[in-house]
């Protein structure tokens, strides 16, 4: 899959998970997604600390289009927010995987990170 | 690409925003195909256009001079918005694609026995060319006469030229062109603009486009039971000449009278989170009703969250809806955003 490199892991929602080497994981949405929703416009971003499960709805965000849920791909507790994209929306259209991260979170349970989908399997969905 | 309303259409081309920008700053050209071109002829179709439509077609004095007016059913609500231009062999109506069979059938069956013929022109293309390098488009695809003659017109004229009308309006907020033109001819005209450095626009910076020009989306702002009083048309809507008789007169002059009716109004939000068609609008905590946002989206001029409501008339000047359980607060001002390029709200 282009523009991935590392750990990545998918929802069938479009979101993707990181493992990163501290054992936090990062969370944004696919490259798919982002060329769906179109032009970015707004993020609504979760509150640092605010606690989620898996697959439980964690962001918003607004294309010119419409308005669309992020579901976050692990259980867990939000450790940082890309605060950045409050300002400056667009980054999550030219870099969904680097730039254009949502939050980080502090995983419950590292195994919910084996049940998703490896990019392989993600873009066959596409 | 989408269906719209039975034509094959791209939302846009690349980036809706980029094309939407583009406009304002330089030139983009729309394909606007899809548009319904209707020709009124015969010896009685200046009668039956003064009794068929609401703006008055005989303020039209000079050949190829258009106006802005709406179709009204006899309750005085809003059956299409259209223009009509007046041409030697009689008058051209250009109304919307959605209400094309409806419209067509509505002119047909008030015709009795006036001299009229209805003739739809699919046969022709139709392209607007919009934004401030307009004319440098168009010195590149017509000749020198024709861009001369049209950069002396005002919005809403137009001249002929071979069997391309060509008209000084547009849905934008910016200076720009449209053409009725042969379908062969359309293709050359927009290969031609586009190496001239026009790009092609797609239906969302349109639609993005007008909204912040203030400019009515039929089904948006009005439909049959909207009055043009609400949806900012009553201008169009013309009693100079007190004699001539028109569909949905007296239920236009009722309404006026009684004032009991709400009013389209802009409004610009605080908040980035978009607003969409069909939120409701309070001007309070109290969470009172007070009107609807007709249409929503964010401006890419602004930078903000904007959109036109239908609303109760008030000397309010703010007013607030709820995105996802939270408020967000706007001004209340005229239904325009942007003219020209420049902020006008």
């Amino acid at each position: 899959m282009n523009g991935i490199s590392g750990n990545y892991k998918f929802l069938a929602s479009h979101e993707w998970a990181k493992l990163e080497e501290d054992g936090s994981v990062t969370v944004g949405i696919s490259d798919y997604a982002q060329e769906q929703l179109g032009d970015i416009v707004f993020v609504e971003l979760p509150e640092l600390n605010s606690e989620f499960n898996q697959e439980d709805e964690a962001a918003v965000i607004e294309s010119v289009k419409a308005a669309s849920e992020v579901y976050s791909p692990m259980g867990g507790k939000v450790v940082e927010v890309n605060t950045i994209l409050e300002e400056s929306p667009e980054i999550i259209n030219s870099s969904p995987y680097q730039e254009g991260w949502f939050f980080k979170l502090k995983p419950v349970d590292i195994a919910e990170f084996d049940n998703l989908l490896s990019p392989e399997e993600y873009s066959e969905l596409c | 690409m989408v269906d719209f309303n039975g034509w094959e259409m791209p939302i846009h081309y690349g980036s809706q925003l980029k094309e939407h920008e583009f406009v304002r700053e330089s030139c983009g050209i729309f394909d606007v195909s899809h548009m319904t071109i209707v020709d009124i002829e015969g010896k009685d179709a200046k009668g039956f256009l003064r009794f068929l439509l609401a703006n008055d077609i005989g303020l039209l004095n000079q050949d190829f001079d258009g106006m802005y007016s709406a179709l009204l059913n006899e309750s005085g609500g809003v059956i299409d918005d259209l223009i009509a231009y007046k041409l030697p062999s009689g008058y051209r109506l250009v109304v919307n694609c959605a209400t094309r069979e409806s419209d067509i059938e509505w002119i047909d069956s008030h015709k009795g026995s006036m001299e009229v013929t209805v003739s739809e022109r699919d046969d022709l293309s139709m392209i607007a060319i919009q934004g401030p390098h307009t004319f440098d488009t168009l010195s590149n695809c017509f000749s020198s006469n024709v861009y001369s003659d049209l950069s002396k017109k005002r919005p809403f004229q137009g001249l002929q030229e071979g069997e391309t009308l060509i008209t000084t309006t547009g849905y934008t907020g910016e200076i720009g062109v449209e053409l009725m033109i042969d379908g062969e001819r359309a293709k050359a005209v927009w290969k031609q603009a586009l190496l001239s450095g026009a790009k092609p626009i797609g239906l969302g910076a349109r639609d993005t486009l007008r909204l912040e020009a203030g400019m009515n989306l039929y089904g948006s702002e009005m439909d049959e039971n909207i009055s043009p009083l609400e949806c900012n048309m009553a201008w169009t809507v013309s009693l100079e000449d007190e004699s001539r008789d028109f569909i949905g007169k007296e239920s236009f002059k009722r309404k006026k009278e009684e004032g009991d009716f709400h009013v389209l109004k802009g409004l610009l939000f605080k908040d980035r989170s978009i607003v969409r068609s069909n939120q409701v609008i309070y001007f309070d905590e109290s969470k009172e009703v007070k009107g609807v946002v007709t249409s929503g989206s964010y401006s890419p001029t602004l930078k903000k969250s904007i959109a036109l409501a239908r609303i109760t008339p008030s000397h309010t000047e703010t007013c607030m809806t709820e995105v996802r359980g939270k408020i967000n607060k706007a001004s209340i001002g005229e239904p325009k955003f942007v003219r020209e390029g420049k902020i006008i709200f």
